[in-house]
């Protein structure tokens, strides 16, 4: 009786149902999660799809001619007036501008950048080591357009003078002879420019991967006897070499998405300009800043395409050079 | 009985003997960068620079390998080719912040803080109109540009840290791939989008739009490496308590990562405030002062210092570097308080 009496005054909790299913809130709290986090992919999406729409006329009605063409010629200006000559649509010159700014500022700027990164790595005292890191950020955060400015304003005259002297003792090199002597505003002083900027994005990849290095074996070559330089060459190198490339290439598509100090160091002609000590070039980016403020509807939707086709490009260049970053360290001797 | 101790030496120290042929191969570098600029077509202080470089580079690992051999002498023309590197690297930040400070303090005066152009062409001397608008205006742009992409990127590191669900490799490969998009492509796509062709004009809100798509990749990236950071500890012990993931993570992760996701704000804030080329597409750069961010053109300081560039004239030149120089202030001020706050982990 008396047990029956206390079980039915306290009775037993029924058990709980044990799940793994998340409440509602957390159910709330991930769905809003996951959409702030497609945000990157649905942007990226719109750039090219709108881009892509607007684009679309000009690119099929120019079709290959868009890319490998030389002339920019819009028939109606901004005021509606119509020239004589159809219009003609192409990027090429530009494009091919944009691919030599960009490669001499790779040429020029990643074995700075390198040397910095093992300089930092490996030889500099610790008092110095802070110091340096903070300049080489703090460069990363200078606006460009304060490259731009500096660029015409300042490093124009001394670029001037070196290129003459490049001129004067290696003009039996095809890239570096000049048609008529013209040194100012050349795709070199842009892409010493660009070498400037894209100085910190590989500093900092590099160092990244040099950081990595396992210890044990910088160690190791240490004690057979490796000075330090035969320690970077057997060890750090082939062990960071990928994440170098990487960096390089990622400072690369930085260098072909540039456009304000392109725009303000370089002379943009329409015409395929090979010789870069020249006061001639262009590229994309800075193409579509010149045009845009008196451009003409059809002219604009040319634009669109025109950064569609930047979009692809630089896309495409860093996406590999993640893939390559992301990829470095797994070997290595 | 005599106790002899021995005399503290230091042995790795370079004894005065060993310093002769370095102290040879210094001085054998100053000459030869005196004759090289005397005597040939080499001027400027860049070619003296290169000279004593090449030079450096040859007599220090001549002595090395007189005195030591190959490998040394390898080792010590590697060591000083990196340190020239690194030299080189810090040239152009000098003479930036140099330039930009010489030139730019004297175009600073009081009514460079209180006028706007509206009155004023960027051609009249300094002393009429100023950059109120601007300042003004990029306040307004940074304004919305963080209610926007602040959220989104917070949320996408939350993500890629404590969701971990299906496609959070993609987004980190996406996220990153972002960060590379041209400037000029995002102001592009906000005018494709929603100015071209739709009737709507100008305005600051479209800027922002514009400045939040290249703001988003610095701030996700950011903020996940300040999340990976908090201890996995914190948030099982915020489990086993019985919270629920939303608790756990709105009342512990993110007030533990506090100031690091502000260092991810700031870092965000300083890489957009010098952006130029998506301003051009989408502000229409005002030269009065606007309030509404939603109505009419708007200025800002980087399309202040365009305008004054574009102009080519010496007041106007003057013009641009006395902005920039306030610009350079603000993106300084920015990284400076993210480095402090960056010190302080968790």
């Amino acid at each position: 009786m008396a047990i029956t009496e206390r079980q039915a005054s306290s009775p037993i909790p029924t058990p709980r149902e044990i799940t793994t299913q998340p409440r509602r809130s957390d159910q709330f709290f991930r769905s809003i999660v996951f959409l702030g986090g497609l945000s990157s992919l649905v942007i990226l999406s719109a750039i090219a799809l709108f881009l892509g729409i607007r684009g679309f006329e000009i690119i099929t009605r120019e079709g290959l001619k868009f890319i490998t063409g030389y002339e920019w010629y819009s028939s109606i200006n901004a005021d509606g007036l119509s020239g004589d000559q159809p219009s003609v649509y192409g990027i090429g010159a530009m494009l091919i501008g944009t691919i030599i700014t960009a490669l001499i500022a790779v040429v020029i700027g990643v074995p700075i950048a390198v040397a910095t990164a093992l300089f930092l790595n490996f030889y500099a005292p610790n008092f110095l080591k802070g110091f340096l890191v903070s300049v080489v950020d703090l460069m990363a955060a200078f606006p460009s357009i304060l490259f731009g400015l500096w660029g015409l304003n300042v490093l124009m005259p001394s670029a001037e003078y070196w290129a003459k002297l490049l001129h004067k003792y290696f003009s039996f090199v095809p890239l570096f002879e000049v048609s008529a002597p013209v040194f100012t505003r050349s795709p070199f002083v842009a892409g010493v420019v660009l070498a400037i900027m894209i100085i910190p994005i590989v500093t900092s990849v590099a160092r990244e991967v040099f950081s990595q290095t396992p210890l044990d074996r910088i160690q190791a070559a240490y004690a057979l006897g490796a000075t330090k330089w035969s320690m970077i060459r057997a060890v750090v190198l082939p062990f960071g070499s990928s994440g170098v490339v990487g960096g390089a290439m990622l400072g690369l598509g930085r260098a072909m998405g540039e456009t304000v100090a392109v725009f303000t160091v370089l002379n943009i002609v329409f015409q395929a300009n090979f010789q870069i000590l020249l006061g001639a070039g262009g590229n994309v980016a800075s193409l579509i800043i010149l045009k845009f403020g008196e451009a003409s509807a059809e002219e604009i939707k040319a634009l669109m395409a025109a950064g569609l086709i930047l979009f692809i490009l630089t896309l495409v260049v860093n996406m590999i050079a993640d893939l390559i970053v992301n990829r470095s360290g797994r070997q290595g001797r | 009985m005599t106790i002899t101790t021995p005399k503290p030496t230091k042995p790795w120290r370079a004894t005065p003997k060993a310093m002769v042929p370095n102290f040879i191969a210094g001085l054998s570098v100053i000459l030869g960068t005196w004759f090289l600029i005397e005597f040939t077509g080499l001027a400027g202080k860049l070619g003296a620079f290169l000279a004593a470089s090449a030079l450096a580079i040859v007599t220090l690992s001549l002595a090395a390998g007189i005195q030591r051999g190959g490998q040394a002498a390898k080792n010590v023309a590697v060591g000083t080719f990196v340190a020239i590197g690194a030299i080189t690297a810090m040239f152009p930040v000098v003479s930036i912040l140099g330039t930009v400070f010489v030139r730019g303090i004297r175009g600073i005066y009081v009514g460079f803080f209180t006028n706007d152009m509206s009155l004023a062409s960027v051609n009249d001397p300094l002393d009429k109109g100023g950059i109120l608008h601007a300042i003004i205006g990029t306040l307004l742009l940074i304004l919305f540009a963080m209610l926007i992409s602040v959220p989104l990127g917070i949320l996408t590191a939350l993500y890629l840290t404590e969701i971990k669900g299906p496609g959070s490799r993609l987004i980190r490969f996406l996220v990153q791939a972002m960060s590379g998009v041209p400037s000029i492509v995002a102001g592009l796509f906000i005018y494709s989008a929603f100015i071209s062709g739709t009737g709507r004009g100008f305005s600051g809100f479209m800027g922002s739009l514009a400045l939040s798509i290249l703001m988003l990749p610095t701030v996700a990236r950011t903020a996940e490496e300040v999340l990976l950071l908090i201890p996995a500890d914190l948030r099982e012990a915020g489990l086993a308590l019985g919270a629920t993931q939303w608790r756990t993570v709105a009342m512990v992760v993110v007030p533990a990562a506090k100031s690091g996701l502000i260092t991810a704000v700031i870092l965000g804030v300083a890489r957009i405030a010098g952006e130029t080329a998506p301003l051009l597409f989408t502000t229409g750069g005002g030269d009065a002062v606007n309030g509404n961010p939603f109505d009419g053109v708007m200025g800002s300081i980087p399309f202040a210092i365009w305008k004054a560039l574009i102009a080519g004239s010496e007041e106007s030149n003057a013009r641009a570097w006395a902005s920039i120089f306030i610009l350079l202030v603000i993106v300084l001020a920015l990284f400076f308080s993210a480095r402090r706050l960056g010190k302080r982990r968790v």
